[in-house]
C-alpha cells in the first residue's frame, strides 16, 4: 500500500484532474443559468485539437493555448445560439455537438496534418513545468504540488475565483437567479440572455483550457477521441458537486484520483478495463447518497454559508 | 388623479380583449378590478405594466402621457405588479429576493448584511415584518406574498397591482393581507386589485370597476354597492340561487373508521388521528378547516394516494385500504383533486388527453383509444361547462386556472361513481363557473351520489353541505348539521376552540 500511495500518485492525480476540473467548472456555470451542457466532451476535444493546431501554426505554446480558447469559444457559441436564441433542447444540441466534435477533429486531422489516428511532432514544445519556489523544497508536498503545468495551478485558482464570483458578487448573484427562475429574473429587468451567453462563453474558455492541458500538458500530441470520456466525467462531477465550484473540485479530485489510481493498479496486473470502471462505480454509489438533493437545494446551503 | 387610462382598446387578431375601457386611480386609493375569467382584467393591467401595447387609448401617470415599452419603464414610473404566480427565487433568502436588481454593495461585493438590514427596516416601515435570512421556499404562502409586496415597495412603486392576490392564501393570511393593504393605502400607496372574490373586494376596496367581455360595465364606490349587484354586473344576468331539497338518505357510500396516519418516519405528530367519518348516498358532507390540518391527508388516504397506518376505509361496503388507485376508482370513486396542477392535470398534454384521463379505459377498443368518441365526449363537456379551451389539441398549460378547473370537474362529474370527492372544487374560478360547478355538485347529490366536499371557503361549505365536519390538527374537532352551522361556530372549531368530541 505504501508503494501504491506515494507522492507520484498524488502528483499525477493533480495532472489528470485538471482537464476534468476545468470542464466541470464550465458545466457548473452553464447549469447555474439553467442550461444543462452535455457538450463538455466535444468542447474539450475541440480544445485539445485546436491547441495542437495553434502550436503548429504559431510555434508558440502560449499562443496555442489562446488559440484553443478562442476556437472553443466559437464552438460554444453554436451551443449558445441554438439553445438560447432558437430555444432548442440543450441536451439534443449538446449530443449533436459531441458527435460534430469527434467527426470534425478526425477530418481536420487528415486535412491539416495528413495523418490518421494521431499527430505527433517532436519539435513541438508543450506547456512548461513550473517549479514553485519554497514549496518545491518541502518534502512530499513539494513533490506533489510543484512541477506541474501552469494550467494545473490556473484551474485551482479559477475554482476559487468562480466560488467567489457566484456567491459573493452581485453579478454572480444575478447569474444564479437566471438559472433559478428565468421568468422572475426577466420580470425585474435582469438580462437573462446576456447572462446565459456569458456562462456559455466562459464554459468555452474553461473547456479550451481543459483541452490545451490534455494535448499540450503531458505529452504534446493529439489522438483521435483523446478526451476518452473525460468530458462526461466532468459532467458527472458538475452534478455531483451540485454545480458548486468547491463541490465540483471535490468530486473532480475524487475522479482524478480514481483515474490515477486505476493507472497505478494496472502496474499490478489488474486489467485496465476493470480499473477504467472505477470512476463510474464511484459515481453510481455517490449518486445513491445524493438522491434526495438537487443542486438547487445545495444552492440554498451555499447561500447560507456565504452569510 | 394619480393614474388615468382612457379609451384603452386592445385587439389580438380578431379577438377584442379590451374595448374602450376607462380606468383611474387616486392617491391612497384601493381600486378593485373585477370580472370573470377572460373579461380582460389581466390584459388591461398588462398594458399598464408595459407587458402589452394598447391598440389605441392613452395612459397618464400624474397627468403626463406615458407609454411603457416594457415592465422596467413602468417600474421607473412607480408602477409595480405582484403576479398571480409569484416571481420569487425559491432557494434565495427573503432579503435576496427583495433587493435583487438593486443590490447594496460594499467594495464591489454583494453586501448581504446591509440587504438584510434594509429589508428589515422596510418591513417595519410598512408594518409587514419579515425574517430577511429565511429561505423563501421554506416560507408559507402568506409570507411569500408579503415578500412580493415588499419587493415592489423596495423598487419604489407607488401604484401596486395585485393579480389575484388571495388565491393561494389561507383565510387567516387573507385577513392579514387585506389589513396590510389598508394600512399601506393610509400611507399613500395606491392599489389595483384584480380578483373575483367579492367579499374581499367589499372589505378592502374604495371603488370597484367591473369588466365583462372586455367592456366596462361600471365603476362604483364600494359604499354604494353590494356583492349581489357586482355579481350581476360581472355575469350580466341574475345568478340562480341554489335550491336544495331535502332528500331521503341512502346507504353509507363511504365509511371511515379509526383512520390514522403517523407522522413522517413514524416520528412527530400524527397527521391523522382516529378519524370516523360516514358519507351516505344523497348527502354532501363538508370538511372545513384551516388548510394543513389533515384535510389533504384524509383525501389522499381515501383515494389511495397515500398509505394508511390504522383503521379502515370502506367504499360502498368494500374495504379499499391498500388497493391501487385504479381499483378504488373502479369501485366507484370520482375525485376532483385539490391541487389541479399536481394531481389533476398533465401540464404538457393536450386538452383532449387531460379530459380523457380516467376515461381512457372505457373509451378503448383493443388497446386503442376511440378517437372520434373521445373527441365528442370532451367537446361536449367544453360546451356544457363553457370552458374556454381554444382547440382540443391546445396544451393544457395555455388554459387559465379557472378553465382547467372546469375541465377537471367536468371530467370527474362524467364518471358514473357513487362517491365523489370534491377538494377545493372552485379554487380560482370565476362566479359563473362556480355557479356551474355548484349546481352540478348538487345535481350529483340529488342523483344519489355521496359527496365529500373539502374547501377552505366557508361560504362554499355552508352553501352546499348537509353536514359539516371540522378538522383541527389531524382530528375531527366537531360536527355540525347544516341547520345550526354558522360561520362563527365553524371558525371557532377551526381554530381549535370549543372541542366537542
Amino acid at each position: 500500500m505504501e508503494q501504491l500511495l506515494d507522492a507520484a500518485l498524488f502528483s499525477s492525480t493533480l495532472r489528470v484532474v485538471t482537464p476534468i476540473l476545468l470542464a466541470a467548472l464550465g458545466g457548473a456555470l452553464c447549469s447555474r443559468v439553467g442550461l444543462f451542457n452535455v457538450a463538455l466532451e466535444g468542447f474539450v476535444l475541440v480544445g485539445a485539437f485546436s491547441g495542437i493546431v495553434g502550436n503548429y501554426l504559431f510555434g508558440n505554446v502560449w499562443l496555442a493555448v489562446l488559440f484553443a480558447v478562442l476556437c472553443v469559444m466559437f464552438f460554444s457559441l453554436i451551443f449558445g445560439y441554438m439553445s438560447i436564441n432558437l430555444n432548442a433542447n440543450p441536451i439534443v444540441v449538446g449530443i449533436s455537438l459531441n458527435f460534430l466534435a469527434t467527426g470534425m477533429t478526425t477530418f481536420l486531422l487528415r486535412a491539416i496534418f495528413n495523418v490518421k489516428g494521431a499527430y505527433y511532432d517532436s519539435t513541438m514544445v508543450g506547456l512548461p513545468k513550473w517549479d514553485i519556489p519554497v514549496i518545491k523544497d518541502i518534502p512530499w508536498i513539494g513533490e506533489v504540488i510543484s512541477g506541474q503545468s501552469p494550467l494545473v495551478y490556473l484551474a485551482f485558482i479559477l475554482m476559487g475565483v468562480l466560488q467567489f464570483y457566484l456567491f459573493k458578487t452581485v453579478s454572480g448573484f444575478r447569474l444564479r437567479s437566471v438559472g433559478e427562475n428565468p421568468v422572475a429574473a426577466q420580470s425585474i429587468g435582469i438580462k437573462v440572455r446576456k447572462h446565459q451567453y456569458t456562462a456559455v462563453l466562459a464554459c468555452g474558455v474553461l473547456c479550451g483550457l481543459a483541452g490545451a492541458q490534455l494535448s499540450l500538458g503531458q505529452v504534446t500530441m493529439f489522438t483521435e477521441g483523446m478526451t476518452a470520456g473525460r468530458g462526461f466525467i466532468a459532467l458527472v462531477a458538475t452534478m455531483l458537486g451540485q454545480a458548486n465550484p468547491l463541490g465540483v473540485m471535490a468530486s473532480s479530485l475524487l475522479f482524478g484520483f480514481m483515474d490515477a489510481f486505476g493507472i497505478r493498479l494496472q502496474g499490478l496486473a489488474i486489467p485496465s478495463h476493470f480499473t477504467n470502471m472505477l470512476p463510474y462505480i464511484v459515481t453510481l454509489i455517490a449518486m445513491f447518497f445524493f438522491k434526495d438533493r438537487s443542486y438547487l437545494k445545495d444552492a440554498n446551503k451555499a447561500g447560507g454559508s456565504s452569510r | 388623479m394619480l393614474l388615468q387610462m382612457e379609451n384603452i382598446t386592445k385587439h389580438y387578431g380578431n379577438v377584442t380583449a379590451n374595448q374602450a375601457v376607462n380606468f383611474d386611480l387616486g392617491e391612497g386609493e384601493v381600486h378593485a378590478l373585477v370580472g370573470e375569467n377572460g373579461a380582460g382584467k389581466t390584459t388591461l393591467m398588462r398594458i399598464l405594466y408595459g407587458m402589452e401595447q394598447p391598440s389605441s387609448g392613452s395612459v397618464k401617470v400624474k397627468g403626463n402621457v406615458v407609454s411603457f415599452a416594457n415592465p422596467a419603464s413602468a417600474m421607473a414610473s412607480g408602477i409595480g405588479m405582484v403576479h398571480q404566480h409569484f416571481m420569487l427565487f425559491p432557494s434565495f433568502t427573503v432579503a435576496e429576493n427583495i433587493v435583487i436588481g438593486r443590490e447594496p454593495t460594499s467594495g464591489g461585493v454583494f453586501d448581504r448584511k446591509q440587504a438584510a438590514a434594509l429589508v428589515e427596516k422596510l418591513g417595519e416601515q410598512y408594518g409587514m415584518p419579515v425574517d430577511p435570512w429565511a429561505v423563501v421556499s421554506e416560507c408559507p404562502m402568506g409570507m411569500q406574498q408579503r415578500v412580493e409586496i415588499l419587493k415592489v415597495l423596495y423598487q419604489g412603486a407607488d401604484i401596486i397591482i395585485l393579480d389575484e392576490p388571495t388565491g393561494a392564501l389561507t383565510p387567516l393570511e387573507v385577513k392579514e393581507l387585506l389589513a396590510n393593504i389598508k394600512s399601506l393605502a393610509l400611507q399613500g400607496k395606491s392599489f389595483i386589485i384584480i380578483t373575483h372574490k367579492l367579499h374581499e373586494v367589499m372589505e378592502v376596496a374604495d371603488r370597484i370597476t367591473v369588466l365583462r367581455d372586455g367592456r366596462l360595465t361600471g365603476t362604483l364606490a364600494a359604499t354604494d354597492t353590494d356583492a349581489e349587484q357586482l355579481s350581476r354586473l360581472m355575469v350580466g344576468r341574475e345568478l340562480v340561487s341554489l335550491e336544495k331539497q331535502q332528500l331521503e338518505l341512502g346507504k353509507a357510500v363511504l365509511e371511515v373508521k379509526g383512520l390514522g396516519i403517523r407522522g413522517p418516519k413514524g416520528k412527530g405528530k400524527a397527521l391523522l388521528k382516529d378519524i370516523h367519518l360516514q358519507v351516505r348516498a344523497g348527502e354532501v358532507v363538508g370538511i372545513a378547516g384551516i388548510s394543513g390540518n389533515g384535510q389533504s391527508e384524509l383525501i389522499q388516504a381515501i383515494s389511495g394516494l397515500r398509505p394508511v397506518d390504522e383503521g379502515t376505509v370502506q367504499l360502498a361496503g368494500v374495504d379499499i385500504k391498500g388497493m391501487a388507485v385504479r381499483d378504488i376508482r373502479e369501485h366507484g370513486l370520482a375525485h376532483i383533486p385539490e391541487d389541479r396542477y399536481l394531481w389533476g392535470a398533465a401540464k404538457d398534454a393536450t386538452v383532449l388527453d387531460n379530459g380523457l384521463m380516467g376515461h381512457h379505459r372505457s373509451l378503448q377498443r383493443k388497446g386503442l383509444v376511440k378517437g372520434k368518441e373521445a373527441r365528442a365526449k370532451v367537446s361536449e363537456w367544453i360546451r356544457q361547462f363553457g370552458i374556454k379551451a381554444g382547440s382540443l389539441d391546445n396544451k393544457i398549460q395555455n388554459l387559465s386556472g379557472g378553465n382547467l378547473q372546469k375541465l377537471i370537474a367536468a371530467r370527474e362529474f362524467a364518471h358514473d361513481a357513487h362517491f365523489l370527492i370534491a377538494a377545493e372544487p372552485t379554487r380560482g374560478v370565476d362566479i359563473g363557473a362556480m355557479e356551474t360547478i355548484h349546481t352540478e355538485l348538487i345535481r350529483k347529490r340529488d342523483a344519489g351520489v355521496g359527496v365529500l366536499l373539502v374547501s377552505s371557503e366557508l361560504t362554499e361549505i355552508l352553501q352546499l353541505s348537509d353536514r359539516i365536519v371540522v378538522m383541527y390538527e389531524g382530528e375531527i374537532a366537531g360536527e355540525l348539521s347544516a341547520k345550526d352551522a354558522t360561520e362563527e361556530k365553524i371558525s371557532l372549531l377551526m381554530s381549535g376552540g370549543n372541542r366537542q368530541t
